[in-house]
Parts: structure tokens; C-alpha cells; sequence
């Protein structure tokens, strides 16, 4: 009996035969940085989890809790993976309050199919992430990947309001509750979001919901320079207007998305043709609220000398919009070898968004960044090959946006990179302090590290 | 035998007291200088009560001015094995600020200096003890402000909400204190400093500043706070709308939620509580009334007026007798200035006054309201009403003689069946004022055993030796391990 097969077979005398998969074929699309699982769990209840996850503690196997896999590449490579812990089957509505605004859902649930929920009600979850076509609400949580609409409604952290999760004793817990405002215990599910699985397994989410708007709207404004770019957008955040996207885009990410939209036979705006730098911004509320909003874009479009700027129409918006929630997505997509990182600034300057293009040219690669809400910047290298050469140059641009931050006192995070560059960047240490009360929260959620270990930067 | 405790469980022991040593009180004179440190009985009893029921005098209060100052007390309490306990304005309502093992008190009031306001990027970054307000005076001239606004917003401190994660009536549509904090400094109870989280808010790794804001200074003292400023909104609408009755205006709350509309601030006053607070403030409440609306929308202009109206049309069918809107800035200060000092007027009819604070789901808000009455009905008590009603946090008013024991014990059980109707409702023990030592012995109510253990590895992650704040947010026989004591026949299970 193979090693796979034995695991399994207790794992299926545990929690049932249904639920444990071994076939190498399925093992395969269970992949993550090269490394394959030894069983597939489908647990259907949070007990099954629990019971999984006792089994793992008990013979120090470690277990990988996944949603659809469509964020498998963020986080560094994990240092051993046996179970992968499928929570697709927990997927029902536990609770809906619509008048409370309040919900409380299965972790495997796919976030588009709670769309159509929540819409069918007048409300919406503010999860506008990447592969919203697949992906799950928990897979989204633990990712901590931002959405596109937290200008407005802030990330998960603002209306995630509890969780149940099994912890690395394999018990079943929770933090929080179901209500808006909750000082009871705690925090305890704020530390999930973002914590690529190491932390537990989360079965159920409390969220609060917000109301479906009436009206949506969009606007673009193209500009020569980052300088003037950054100037436009600075003046619309100073305006007060309420938004629920801002986002600067470089000549690169222009690019992607004339490039889609010509693969799909749509029209090309003719201003997307020539434009180094583009700002879109998304509007939402009554319509008037909206034709305001739209009309002093316009003004403040004129004022700081874009190169145009146009109010969108009601379908051009949503294709727009939707291509940048996705745009790092199909970036990832185009080749195994591009790279993206994320970088947090208390101030975005056009230095810095100068200086991480400069970094990729110089190494001769092509580059694209948007940047988002408040103050986070999305970096993609472009890479074509996958060579020994390749990786150096990707790990040189790496390093040097790395040191870029820095200096402007932000953080970069490897968001998604060939396995070569993300353990270049795992061997980094990482000095700070805040790392070893990391590795005290890990500790304390997950005493014999039976989730996913090595998966959160600096060895967690 | 109860050492100090008065509150939900004079049956539970307290925790034993430290005993402080002369060497410890030179030792902090001559770190601090003798006009930094009170150690005469006497100066101490002002710091063993906070708003809360609850008592706990400290056997020294210490006042550093900087974040190294704090390291050192921490440090020398550590050496000599007293728990310490951090304190701001005392304005607390659980209990969380008290030393209820004695030991050293850390009052932040001499660290109130606002370190650096950066308007471009709306970010302040202050001294714990700065007075909540002072952050939006500070800022308001750019058109900026603090969002979180307790009602002691003009006495209490950034660091006391950050402790327990302080809400508002402006919290609605703001969000609480998380919502609002980019970054800390923490002394860890090893006296050791940190940093979590960043200028900008958002961290690679876990969500630690997360973690620490509402922890109720169990887990770590916080030196040094960045706070994120909110835009004031280009229009505000304040409207008073007026009930016969308390159902009509809890009715009309949950049609304004269910209906989609998110006022910045939706606050009920019952008849009886407004008929007190307006004879103190005359803010313009009708005494005939059975209860009001104090509503606040903000934004565009044109967003404004649609909510108003929508609001009002709320209101109307939910058979309001009238909606008044406030013409100008001074009658929306009236309105505001009596939800502001009801609990002061409060003040004016019986020697003390119990303020809870549970929260429920919004769509319960009738039937909260209704079991809260007949509690205090079949307790003798009139309970009065004035609470957050939009996001379900209510705040139930036993008022009380505290000479009077049997009354006193009278009003503990009545807040603790409001407080079990609450949980029961599917809502939880406290929306803002924090666990403390006051419901903490409740918290099996909603918490499992599964639970506590992990609540206790993290506690335990940076608090291993429950020398901070010891006695708080965990059951005393669930927490910490030197002070584990079993309580009597304990204790909400039964109910």
C-alpha cells in the first residue's frame, strides 16, 4: 500500500470513504508550488473538518485548507502538504437577516453564486476580488486579496463580523457574532483575513451586507505624465466625492485591456489608443447623486489638464470595472514567469511609480501598475521566459521594489511570482518585531503547525 | 469572601491582591520623580472607580510621560510581580481600566501630546492619553475629523478606545475605533516595545493591529496610536422624528435599515428618558411624546435630501407625529446637546444610574425593547431607554439608590436577564463599552470551552504571566492561571 493510500484509508475510516480522494489525477490539479498533497479531503460539515484536522495533528501530517484554488499562488511555497482540505462542500446561506443586514455563510460558498443571492434581496457583499467567477467567500477571506471597491467599503476587516473555524487543536471556535456592533471577546477573525490558511480552517463567515445602490456610473481621464495623473487623483480624493473606486493605471495595464477587448471583438475607446496614464473612477448612489459626481470628475478632469476624460457609459463601466477587478488575474494568467507585487504606501508619489517602471525597463522587462484606493500598488513584470537568466533579472526588480518601498516607508508583498523568485524572497528575513508576535498569534491558533506551515512570508 | 467587588457577581471572589513593597514605591518615585507617582490612600481611592458599578483600587498610580517611561514601569512591576493595569480618562463603563488585583496603575493623562497630523495623507498619529475630541479640534480646520465619537468624547482618550474598541452614535455609518486605526506602539508585558500595522493600515502577514484594538489592555499597553481621519461630509440633515408611542419608533428604525437607507446617526430617547433629559437641556424634545428619533444624514447634497425625504416617508408610515428637521447649526447642536447630556441629567432623579450596553440584530429592536420593560416591570424598575438603535446597540437605564442593597441586587439581576434576552436574541453581551470585570462572567453565555482555549493560548501569547490587566474579558475560573478561583456555584449556565 502506497503512502497516500494508507493516510487515506484511515482518513476515510475517520470521517467516511466519500470524502478522502487519492486518485493521482485528482492529486494533480491539487498542485501548489510544485508540491502535490498525498489525499484530497471533501468534508461536508464542520465536524468532518474538526475530525480531519485531528487526524492530521495526530500523525503530524499538515493540511492545506482550500476554496476553488483560484488563489493558490499567493503566499510562499508551504514547507509540507499532505492533506488538501477541500471546503467547496460547505457551501449553504447558515442565516439571513435582511432587515438586520447581517449574513452568515458556509466558507466553500462561490461568491458569484451569493451574488445572485444577496442581489435578488437589494443587497451586495463588498468583495469585488480577482476570479470572482470561481472563487469562494472563504478562499477570498484567507487570501486577504483587496477588493475593488474598498475606497468605499473598506476590506474585509470592515464588515467580516465573525467566524467559525477549526483550530490547530482541531476544535471548532468562533469570534465575533452576528450583529453590526460587537466588542464581546476577541477579535479573533480579523486575524484570519489574510492568513493564506496557517491560522485554521474557517467553515462559516458573519458578514455585514450593504444595500444594493440604485445607480452605478463611470469615468476615465487619461493623462501624459504619473505626475499628473497622481495630481488628478489627488484632487478628486480632496473633493470629498464618494467613490467606490479610484484606480491609476499605467501605459501597461492600458494595454492589457485594449488587448482584451480587442481579442473580444469590442470596441476599443479611441482615448485608450494613445494614453500613458489613465485614472477611472466608479460611482455609485441615487442617479443624481451619480450625474453630480460624473459631472465634477469632468470639472476636475478639465482643471488639471487631462488629456481627456469622459463620463462612461452604463455598459462601458461595467466591462471596465470588471476588467480591473480581474486585470492582475489575467496578468498572472499570461505567463507562468510575470510576477506581481504589492506594495503599501502612506503616500503614493510618482517617484516611486516611476522608479518600479524604470526597475522592470532596466532589466529590460515590460511593466504594469494600477493603483489603487488609499494608498496600495499593484507591480507586474512581465516576463516571457522562464530561464535561469529571467529569474535573476525578476529577482533583481524584486529586491529593488523591496528597497523602493522601503524607502518611502511602505511594504512589498510577493503576490504572485515563479517558484524560483518566491524562495529567493522566503530566504529574506525579516527583521521586524511585528514577525515574532506574528509567529506568538501562529503559535497560539496552531500549536503543532498542522496548517498550511511556511506559507506566510518569514516562515509561518 | 468579595474583596472589592460590587457588580453582576458580588458572590465571586476577586482575584488576591498584590502586595506592593516600599522598595517598588522609591524605586517608581526615583524612575518618575516623586510628583509622578500617588501612593497615599487617599489619592488612590479617586482612581478605584471608573463609570462602571464595579470598584478596584490600584496600590500605586504611575503617570509616564514617554513611551520608554512606560517600558520601565512595566519592567519594575514585572521585577517586583505586581500586575499593572493602564487607565485614560476612567470614563469606562466595564470595569476595564480598575485594578482589580491591585498592583500599579498606568494613567496615560501626562502622554496627551498629538506627535504629527498629516493632512494630505488623513492620517494623525497621537499620545494615548489625547482626549478623543482634541483629534477632531485638532484636524477640523481642513475639514477633517475623528469619526468615532462616544458620548464621553470630550473626556475620555484615544487610548481608553482603542482598549475597548469605543463606538458612537456615529459609528453607524463610520464604523467603530478599528475601523479608524492605521498603527500602534505596544509595551508588552515584558516591557518590551512594538509596532503593528502601518502608516497606511494595511499589513503583509497577520492583522495584529486588529487583534490588539478592543483587547481591553489584556494583552498589551498601547503608547502611541496613528489614527485615520475621515472627511467631514459636504451636507448634514438632523431630523427629530416624534412617536406616541416606543413601538411605532422602534417599528420605524427597522423599516429605515430593511428599506436600505444608512443615516450616519439613528438614535432613540423613550418617552420617560427624553421628559428627563429635556426638563435638564431643553433641547426641544416634545415631554408629551413616547419616544424620538434623532437622525443624521450626511453627504452630497443631493444624497442628503433624498434620504431625508425617504426617512421622513419612513417615519410617516410608521405613524410619527411629526418630523422636525433642524434648520441651522444651532439647532442641530440642541438636538445633539440632549442626547449628549442625558446620562448627566439622568444624574438629576436618582443618586446612580446602571447604563448597559447589549447589542441585538436590528430587525429585533420591538421585541427588545418590550423584554426589557417587562424585566424592569417585573424587577420594580422603570428602565429608561436611549441607545444607538441603528445598529441594535441598546443602552437600558436602571436607575438606583446604592445605599439601598436589596434595590442594588434588585437592579444586578434585572441587567443580567436584559443582557440574557439580548444574547438569546441572537445578539451578543456588549456592543461598545467592553467586557471588563463587569460581564466577564458572563462570556460562557456565547463562548464554548473550544473557544476560551483559544482565546487564553493568545492571551497567554503576550500576556503569559496575567501580569497586564488580570481579572478582565475571561470568566475568573477560565482565566488566568495563578488567579484561577474557583467562583461560587457560577454562574450564567444556570439561567
Amino acid at each position: 500500500m502506497t503512502v497516500a493510500a494508507n493516510v487515506a484509508g484511515r482518513l476515510a475510516d475517520a470521517i467516511g470513504a466519500k470524502r478522502v480522494v487519492f486518485a493521482a489525477e485528482e492529486l494533480a490539479t491539487y498542485e501548489i508550488d510544485g508540491l502535490m498533497p498525498s489525499t484530497i479531503v471533501r468534508p461536508c460539515s464542520a465536524e468532518e473538518v474538526a475530525e480531519t484536522v485531528r487526524f492530521a495533528v495526530a500523525e503530524k501530517l499538515a493540511v492545506l485548507p482550500l476554496g476553488s484554488r483560484s488563489k493558490c499562488d499567493l503566499g510562499m511555497p508551504p514547507t509540507q502538504y499532505d492533506i488538501a482540505l477541500d471546503m467547496t462542500g460547505l457551501r449553504s446561506i447558515a442565516h439571513f437577516d435582511a432587515g438586520d443586514l447581517t449574513l452568515s455563510v458556509d466558507a466553500g460558498m462561490p461568491l458569484r453564486e451569493l451574488e445572485v443571492y444577496l442581489k435578488q434581496r437589494r443587497q451586495f457583499l463588498p468583495l469585488a476580488v480577482p476570479c470572482f467567477e470561481s472563487t469562494t467567500v472563504g478562499g477570498s477571506v484567507a487570501s486577504g486579496i483587496d477588493s475593488a471597491l474598498r475606497l468605499q467599503y473598506g476590506s474585509a476587516r470592515d464588515f467580516l463580523i465573525g467566524a467559525e473555524f477549526i483550530d490547530g487543536t482541531g476544535q471548532i471556535c468562533k469570534s465575533g457574532g452576528r450583529v453590526v456592533k460587537n466588542v464581546t471577546g476577541y477579535d479573533l477573525h480579523k486575524l484570519l483575513i489574510g492568513s493564506l490558511g496557517t491560522l485554521g480552517a474557517i467553515t462559516r463567515l458573519n458578514f455585514r451586507t450593504f444595500p444594493l445602490p440604485a445607480a452605478f456610473g463611470g469615468h476615465v481621464a487619461g493623462f501624459a505624465r504619473s505626475e499628473t495623473a497622481l495630481a488628478y487623483r489627488r484632487a478628486v480624493e480632496k473633493s470629498g466625492l464618494p467613490l467606490s473606486n479610484l484606480e491609476v493605471l499605467s501605459s501597461g495595464v492600458v494595454e492589457m485591456i485594449r488587448a482584451i477587448l480587442q481579442r473580444s471583438g469590442e470596441n476599443v475607446p479611441t482615448e485608450l489608443e494613445h494614453t500613458d496614464w489613465c485614472v477611472y473612477s466608479s460611482l455609485e448612489g441615487d442617479e443624481e447623486v451619480v450625474r453630480r459626481i460624473g459631472a465634477e470628475l469632468e470639472r476636475i478632469g478639465r482643471d488639471t489638464g487631462a488629456v481627456f476624460h469622459r463620463i462612461l457609459g452604463t455598459a462601458e463601466d461595467e466591462s471596465l470595472g470588471g476588467m480591473l477587478r480581474e486585470c492582475f488575474e489575467w496578468l498572472r494568467l499570461a505567463s507562468p514567469a510575470n510576477v506581481i507585487c504589492r506594495v503599501v504606501l502612506p503616500e503614493v508619489k510618482s517617484v516611486l511609480l516611476d522608479g518600479l517602471l524604470r526597475l522592470a525597463e532596466s532589466a529590460t522587462l515590460r511593466a504594469a501598475l494600477l493603483v489603487r484606493a488609499a494608498g496600495i500598488v499593484y507591480f507586474a513584470v512581465l516576463a516571457e521566459a522562464e530561464d535561469e537568466s529571467a529569474m535573476e533579472s525578476l529577482q533583481k526588480v524584486v529586491a529593488g521594489a523591496r528597497t523602493l518601498a522601503e524607502a518611502e516607508n511602505g511594504i512589498a508583498t510577493l503576490l504572485h511570482a515563479p517558484l524560483g523568485v518566491k524562495q529567493s524572497t522566503a530566504r529574506m528575513k525579516t527583521a521586524r518585531m511585528e514577525s515574532t508576535l506574528q509567529q506568538r498569534v501562529k503559535q497560539a491558533f496552531d500549536p503543532s503547525n498542522v496548517f498550511a506551515p511556511g506559507r506566510v512570508v518569514g516562515g509561518i | 469572601m468579595p474583596l472589592c467587588s460590587v457588580g453582576y457577581y458580588s458572590e465571586v471572589v476577586n482575584p488576591p491582591r498584590a502586595l506592593l513593597s516600599p522598595s517598588l514605591v522609591r524605586e517608581m518615585k526615583s524612575l518618575l520623580g516623586p510628583a509622578n507617582v500617588l501612593d497615599k490612600q487617599e489619592d488612590l481611592l479617586l482612581y478605584e472607580f471608573d463609570g462602571s458599578v464595579e470598584k478596584g483600587k490600584p496600590d500605586l498610580v504611575a503617570f509616564p510621560h514617554t513611551t520608554a517611561e512606560v517600558s520601565q514601569i512595566v519592567k519594575l512591576a514585572a521585577r517586583h510581580e505586581v500586575p499593572v493595569v493602564g487607565r485614560g480618562a476612567g470614563t469606562g463603563l466595564s470595569g476595564g481600566a480598575l485594578a482589580r488585583s491591585g498592583g500599579v496603575m498606568i494613567v496615560f493623562a501626562r502622554m496627551n501630546k498629538i506627535l504629527e497630523i498629516d493632512i494630505e495623507n488623513r492620517r494623525a498619529v497621537v499620545q494615548p492619553g489625547v482626549v478623543n475630541l482634541d483629534i477632531t479640534r485638532a484636524v477640523e480646520h481642513a475639514g477633517l475629523h475623528f469619526a468615532p465619537d462616544p458620548s464621553s468624547a470630550k473626556s475620555c482618550t484615544i487610548g481608553g478606545n482603542v482598549a475597548e474598541n469605543a463606538g458612537g452614535p456615529h459609528t453607524l455609518a463610520y464604523g467603530v475605533t478599528t475601523n479608524h486605526i492605521a498603527a500602534l506602539e505596544l509595551v508588552l508585558p515584558d516591557g518590551e516595545i512594538a509596532r503593528v500595522g502601518s502608516k497606511h493600515g494595511d499589513v503583509s502577514g497577520y492583522d495584529l493591529c486588529g487583534l490588539f484594538v478592543g483587547s481591553e489592555g489584556t494583552l498589551a499597553l498601547v503608547t502611541e496610536i496613528t489614527v485615520k481621519l475621515a472627511r467631514r461630509a459636504e451636507a448634514v440633515k438632523t431630523l427629530l422624528a416624534i412617536f406616541e408611542t416606543i413601538e411605532d419608533a422602534s417599528e420605524a428604525v427597522v423599516e429605515i435599515t430593511g428599506s436600505g437607507i444608512t443615516p450616519a446617526a439613528c438614535e432613540m430617547l423613550d418617552g420617560w428618558t427624553l421628559r428627563v433629559v429635556e426638563d435638564y437641556v431643553h433641547a426641544g424634545y416634545p415631554r408629551d411624546s413616547g419616544a424620538v428619533l434623532l437622525l443624521e444624514v450626511e453627504g452630497l447634497k443631493e444624497a442628503v435630501e433624498g434620504q431625508a425625504a425617504a426617512i421622513k416617508n419612513v417615519c410617516a408610515k410608521c405613524r410619527a407625529r411629526e418630523v422636525r428637521v433642524a434648520k441651522d447649526d444651532r439647532e442641530r447642536e440642541l438636538l445633539w446637546k440632549g442626547r449628549k447630556n442625558a446620562f448627566g441629567a439622568l444624574g438629576r432623579v436618582a443618586p446612580s444610574n446602571y447604563v448597559l450596553d447589549g447589542v441585538i440584530p436590528r430587525s429585533k429592536l420591538p421585541q427588545a425593547l418590550e423584554r426589557i420593560k417587562a424585566i424592569g416591570e417585573k424587577n420594580g424598575f422603570n428602565i429608561g431607554n436611549i441607545f444607538h438603535a441603528g445598529d441594535g446597540n441598546l443602552h437600558p437605564i436602571v436607575l438606583y439608590d446604592p445605599r439601598d442593597t436589596a434595590q442594588f441586587e434588585k437592579a444586578i439581576a434585572a441587567a443580567r436577564e436584559i443582557i440574557r434576552a439580548c444574547v438569546e436574541m441572537g445578539g451578543a453581551l456588549t456592543g461598545e463599552h467592553g467586557v471588563g470585570m463587569e460581564k466577564s462572567e458572563l462570556m460562557d453565555w456565547l463562548f464554548s470551552d473550544a473557544d476560551f482555549a483559544l482565546m487564553r493560548r493568545v492571551h497567554d501569547a503576550f500576556n503569559p504571566d496575567c501580569s497586564l490587566n488580570p481579572g478582565k474579558v475571561f470568566p475568573l475560573n477560565k482565566g488566568c492561571g495563578e488567579i484561577r478561583i474557583k467562583s461560587k456555584e457560577v454562574v450564567g449556565a444556570q439561567v
